[in-house]
């Protein structure tokens, strides 16, 4: 199964963290408390890490986080 | 058959295409009567081979939007019209750049043009709504235009904040739909689901200008100014101690010229800042670089929205670059987190870099906080202030290195 990418909504964001205490492999917080990913706004989320991520999305308690088109290939 | 020959023996029953680069503003006054003698009567939807014979035009013309992004025009429309489900067309005259006037200039002095783009998109789509977004100056020439003719009394104007993000298509697109003219969170296109989930064409009014005349002349008139890699004429905004001016010019034409056109002595100029405040700075032999995505990408820069901001010799860069770094973190929107709280940090440094402060990090600090907002919002603010600001870095590198050291070079 191919992974799937999130999107943070940035007008939502609101620093509160949970998505990178969820996704250590993926996110780091920057400067102000924000996720950090290795891809601005959109990151590939791999197949093994792929139910911390519906985790992520479902306990982001501002819905700043959410899965877009599944990744080609 | 191409929409060109379509309209080839029936056009010439009318009125000769504008010789020359004086195309857009071809007309001596913005009345509807020297628009029909100038241009001729718009031709009628039903005889343009629907989408399909529009977008062949457009795509054969090699018209890119002239908002700044530069895309394809006829890659817009066509994505618009695939959804099947109405569309909803906005001619985007919100010219949020302040040192931007040709949008103004157009709609004051050719407002039929931009209304028949509008139009003859919105016909074509068969879309439900025609919007056209502007500020507060433009809104009586406009809306004289618009008394003027029976076909645009759908047209619904609306003005729109004076604010560098408020002319982003999806602040647009925001103000429409909700009043607010900040950039909104989209993960598809708006031609694809925009306002009220709904394929929303926003098009620059130059673009839109450029359409009336297309569908008019054909492809191969349009092409027949311009380069190979940049067809037709593009509105610039000069704007040089104080002042703006606007000039129509062929497409692929050097900064230098563009710069002569309007009565700047290149000799007298530092550099330029092309593209605007999210643009990148030109020195040296830049200068004579193509007014043209091909011709600018050697120096990292794009014609934008045709904006030419000029630094004149006896002024420093890097003050002004840091001026514009303030100017542009003040007016962040302030939704997202990495631009509300990166923007005026590098705003800081830069500011004190401008000071002269005796910091040799401070370029390495703007590297790593540029670093830190590219990508990561819900518009290109933050990517293009840090462009802005990292062009300022690499053109000015001597008197950035001065500063460091508590001189400067171009002002005693």
């Amino acid at each position: 199964m191919p992974g799937r990418t999130l999107h943070i909504d940035w007008t939502r964001c609101d620093a509160r963290g949970s998505c990178i205490e969820l996704l250590p492999e993926l996110l780091r917080r920057d400067n102000w408390g924000y996720p950090l990913a290795r891809t601005g706004s959109e990151f590939a989320v791999p197949a093994h890490l792929d139910d911390a991520a519906e985790d992520a999305v479902n306990l982001c308690p501002v819905l700043a986080l959410r899965f877009t088109a599944p990744v080609r290939g | 058959m191409t929409m060109f020959d379509a309209l080839t023996d029936e056009q010439e029953t009318f009125v000769a295409p504008p010789v020359g680069v004086r195309r857009l503003l071809a007309t001596g006054d913005p009345s509807l009567r020297t628009h029909l003698a100038t241009f001729g009567p718009l031709p009628a939807v039903d005889g343009l081979g629907g989408v399909d014979g529009v977008t062949a035009a457009l795509e054969e013309a090699g018209l890119a939007g002239r908002g700044g992004a530069a895309f394809p025009t006829w890659r817009k429309v066509a994505s618009a019209a695939e959804s099947g489900r109405a569309a909803i067309v906005v001619a985007n005259g919100s010219e949020g750049e302040p040192m931007s006037a040709k949008d103004a200039t157009l709609l004051h002095q050719s407002p039929h043009l931009v209304l028949d783009g509008l139009l003859l998109v919105a016909g074509v789509l068969r879309a439900s709504e025609a919007h056209l977004v502007t500020t507060d100056g433009q809104l009586a020439p406009l809306q004289r235009a618009i008394a003027e003719r029976a076909d645009a009394r759908g047209v619904r104007v609306r003005t729109t904040e004076d604010r560098f993000v408020s002319g982003e298509a999806s602040a647009v697109a925001n103000a429409i739909e909700r009043g607010r003219a900040i950039p909104r969170d989209h993960v598809v296109r708006l031609s694809i689901a925009g306002i009220a989930g709904r394929p929303t064409l926003v098009l620059n009014v130059e673009t839109l200008a450029h359409i009336a005349v297309i569908v008019r002349f054909g492809a191969a008139w349009f092409r027949s100014v311009g380069t190979a890699d940049d067809p037709g004429t593009r509105l610039l905004t000069v704007a040089v101690d104080g002042t703006r001016r606007v000039v129509e010019a062929a497409g692929g034409t050097s900064l230098r010229r563009a710069l002569e056109a309007t009565g700047v002595a290149v000799e007298s100029v530092r550099a330029v800042l092309v593209g605007g405040y999210h643009g990148a700075w030109a020195t040296g032999e830049a200068l004579d670089a193509p007014i043209s995505a091909a011709g600018l990408a050697p120096f990292g820069a794009a014609p934008g929205a045709g904006i030419l901001i000029v630094l004149s010799r006896g002024h420093c860069g890097v003050v002004r670059a840091a001026e514009i770094a303030h100017y542009l973190a003040g007016q962040s929107a302030g939704q997202c987190g990495p631009c509300a709280n990166g923007l005026p940090e590098i705003a800081e440094v830069m500011g004190r870099l401008a000071r002269r402060d005796r910091d040799a990090s401070l370029p390495r600090q703007l590297r790593e906080l540029g670093g830190l907002v590219i990508g990561r919002g819900a518009c290109h603010h933050p990517d293009g202030t840090t462009r802005m600001v990292m062009s300022a870095l690499e053109a000015f590198e001597h008197d950035v290195h001065a500063h460091a050291r508590g001189l400067c070079q171009e002002v005693a």
